[in-house]
């Protein structure tokens, strides 16, 4: 493997590492709190509107639909797009340094 | 020939060819890969070069283990809708591990857990208390896979006589000493733990990951397709929840056999908050005079069990993104990138698989309602393994097939899961016990020695204690593993990413506080639940539950579990406190020790964030190559 070339300075700086850091974590809280408000929401729903997630869809209870189908592909949504903006993102990084 | 072989009578053949192929192909890919595998980075990171798409397989086939591939389907059908939690969180705790830790981890560039926990904090004393941590949760997640082979191998050979023959020493004995029909438990256990541990030892990670990359599409391929001839028949998955509750309409619903009287009603299983979470408040319940009984239930249960419920999300969110032998399987992508894209498709294959065990339950509840009489292997844990043999009357010989195949996907299930612990704690003992601490000097060929000797070590020690835990159930044993893990290793690796202020003193307070408390905690309530089964008799518990049976501790624990349900739930699942207690400690004592935060946080926090690109990484090893000689 070749030795790449040393990288500018400026990706040492205090900044870069604050921004970088932030821009990152801000992408994943971002993300894991959509996915937290369901994860943890759907216990709250079933506590409070017992009767509502009781309802019958096409033989299922609502409330199983959501936990025990839905919830995956739900799931998935959030990851890929986690995973296409983080990529992005860590272009624009790569790209703001080499400018 | 056929007199050797006279043993096998009544064993269906079908089940017996299919998990003999399994075995048998196990043992072949791992023979062919390991010639491959040559140098001490193939043994401990299958040389960084997988591919996304056989990474996230073996990943896959690694996680899926005894307890997805029956226990789920047995917790669905014995306590309904609570048991939901169970494949979903399993799944979805992958996302927590994509989101904060997969791309940063796999960045840091180590060999194992440990490595990081060392390089990050620049202390070879937290290398150790991780090492210890390491194989301690190894250890609590392999026995119920060894508990799973024992079970599985007695059920296939259920019929089998060794009696008055050469083998009669190996049939399992009555108290009295007299032989009796069937095969001992602990013979499934040797033979799965000496077929993984040969692989391990000649292949290492590299050897495994064909192994365990296969193995899932064998457990993908023995869910999904005897499940799909099963709802042909009797009805699909919406018909088969139709059948259960007073308002069942809106929907196809099937004609099932009547519910015995030990299976709990429709409204409690289809549900929420039903036995699983509100157990502890309904025992309690039953210890009050009867006029009180109905207020208790009412003012305690439904709140109790919303407590339960978000306890056991967090242990198994928290505990997935904290398994060291799935965290070590991150470290052979060859980069971030592959790391995180790895981690998507991970989601993708197992949240395909948990559709299907489910299923399995509630078909079971409809058609094989005698489960609920067993307790354990013995009752709904099998049901995954009897249900295709309701096809039999009707359709003959397809019922045993499928039944076969849903057999092989379970030996694929303890074999892909415990090939990867022993990876993982092979690694620990021969690169950080053996490579770090003990001969720092070693030369590669003593590394790979060491790994080859360390892989039998942990295999026999792990055969040793599987054929030991006959009495306790699988889902339980998991579910320890993962409370202790979410109260450990997810605190230390989210913490010492994301916050540069942590120090080692901080990370051993957390992990140290938080693992220890909640296995402190688990244990208290599996020492009462197994003295309960010994008074009860329901269990062959054996010496364990005898010995507890009448211990003065078993039973103040049990009384003060009857005065206090809410004890008993914080006990059972104590994520809710023990995960924010760990971060807590580390915030605090990492404050206050805060003059010690390595020197160089900086370009050690540069590694683990910035883009492979800028060429970081190299930059960090050659630093540190000089002086540690990696």
């Amino acid at each position: 493997m070749s030795t790449p070339p040393p990288p500018p300075d400026s990706v040492h700086s205090e900044e870069f590492l604050r921004s970088l850091m932030r821009r990152q974590l801000n992408l994943s809280v971002a993300c894991a709190a959509t996915f937290l408000v369901v994860l943890l929401g759907l216990p709250l729903l079933n506590y409070f509107a017992p009767a509502f997630m009781a309802t019958r869809v096409a033989g299922f209870t609502l409330s199983w639909l959501v936990l025990g189908v839905l919830f995956f592909p739900f799931v998935w949504i959030i990851s890929w797009r986690f995973i296409r903006r983080s990529i992005a993102l860590e272009e624009a990084e790569v790209k703001s340094v080499k400018r | 020939m056929m007199t050797t072989l006279a043993f096998l009578n009544g064993v269906d053949p079908w089940i017996f060819t299919f998990s003999l192929i399994t075995v048998v192909g196990t043992v072949w890919m791992g023979f062919r890969s390991a010639k491959t595998s040559k140098t001490a980075s193939d043994f401990f990171v299958a040389g960084r070069s997988v591919s996304v798409g056989w990474n996230a397989s073996a990943i896959s086939g690694e996680y899926l283990s005894a307890a997805s591939f029956m226990g789920v389907a047995g917790m669905v059908m014995s306590v309904g809708y609570d048991a939901l939690w169970y494949p979903v969180c399993y799944a979805c705790g992958y996302l927590f591990l994509l989101l904060f830790i997969a791309g940063p981890l796999r960045r840091f560039g180590a060999y194992t857990i440990p490595d990081f926990a060392e390089g990050r904090f620049d202390s070879p004393v937290f290398r150790k208390i991780a090492v210890c941590f390491v194989l301690f949760i190894g250890f609590f997640y392999t026995m119920p896979q060894m508990k799973g082979a024992g079970t599985v191998l007695a059920y296939i050979f259920k019929s089998v006589d060794l009696r008055g023959g050469v083998l009669e020493f190996l049939a399992p004995h009555n108290a009295a000493g007299q032989a009796l029909v069937g095969f001992p438990y602990w013979a499934g256990v040797v033979l799965v733990g000496a077929v993984i541990t040969l692989n391990v030892a000649l292949g290492g990670m590299k050897g495994i990951t064909l192994v365990q990359a296969v193995q899932y599409w064998i457990k993908a391929f023995a869910i999904s397709v005897p499940i799909f001839v099963l709802m042909a028949v009797f009805g699909f998955y919406n018909g088969q929840l139709g059948a259960n509750g007073a308002n069942a309409t809106g929907g196809p619903t099937v004609e099932r056999k009547a519910l015995v009287e030990k299976a709990p009603t429709d409204t409690a299983w289809i549900a929420p908050f039903g036995p699983l979470t509100t157990k502890a408040v309904t025992a309690a319940a039953a210890k009050l005079p009867a006029a009180e009984r109905a207020a208790f239930l009412a003012e305690y249960q439904r709140p109790y069990s919303l407590v339960y419920t978000y306890s056991l999300i967090m242990a198994l969110v928290c505990g997935t993104a904290g398994l060291p032998h799935i965290l070590v399987r991150f470290y052979t992508n060859p980069d971030g990138v592959a790391a995180k894209r790895t981690t998507m498709w991970v989601m993708i294959l197992i949240g395909v698989f948990y559709v299907f065990p489910p299923m399995f339950g509630a078909l079971g509840r409809n058609f094989m309602p005698e489960l609920y009489l067993g307790v354990g292997a013995k009752g709904t844990d099998k049901v995954v393994l009897e249900l295709p043999t309701l096809l039999g009357p009707k359709y003959g010989v397809l019922g045993s097939i499928l039944s076969g195949i849903t057999c092989a996907g379970a030996f694929a299930a303890f074999m892909s899961t415990f090939s990867g612990l022993l990876v993982s704690m092979t690694g620990a003992l021969a690169h950080d016990v053996y490579g770090r601490m003990l001969r720092p000097n070693a030369t590669p060929a003593q590394r790979l020695t060491a790994f080859k000797v360390s892989a039998v070590i942990i295999g026999g020690l792990a055969i040793f204690l599987g054929s030991k835990v006959e009495a306790l159930e699988i889902n339980f044993m998991v579910g320890q593993a993962f409370a202790i893990a979410a109260a450990s290793y997810f605190p230390l690796l989210f913490m010492s990413v994301w916050w540069r202020g942590m120090t080692m003193k901080g990370a051993a307070a957390g992990m140290l506080g938080g693992g220890l408390l909640a296995l402190l905690a688990v244990a208290l309530t599996s020492i009462s639940d197994v003295a309960a089964a010994g008074a009860k008799k329901i269990s062959d518990a054996g010496m364990l539950s005898s010995y507890w049976e009448n211990h003065s501790l078993a039973q103040s624990l049990g009384e003060a579990w009857v005065h206090h349900p809410l004890l008993r739930i914080l006990c059972e699942q104590p994520a809710i406190w023990a995960v924010p207690l760990a971060i807590i400690l580390m915030v605090i004592v990492s404050k206050a020790t805060s003059s010690s935060v390595p020197a160089d946080i900086r370009m050690k926090m540069l590694v683990l964030h910035a883009p492979e690109k800028l060429g970081l990484k190299q930059e960090y090893i050659q630093e540190h190559q000089v002086g540690a000689g990696h």
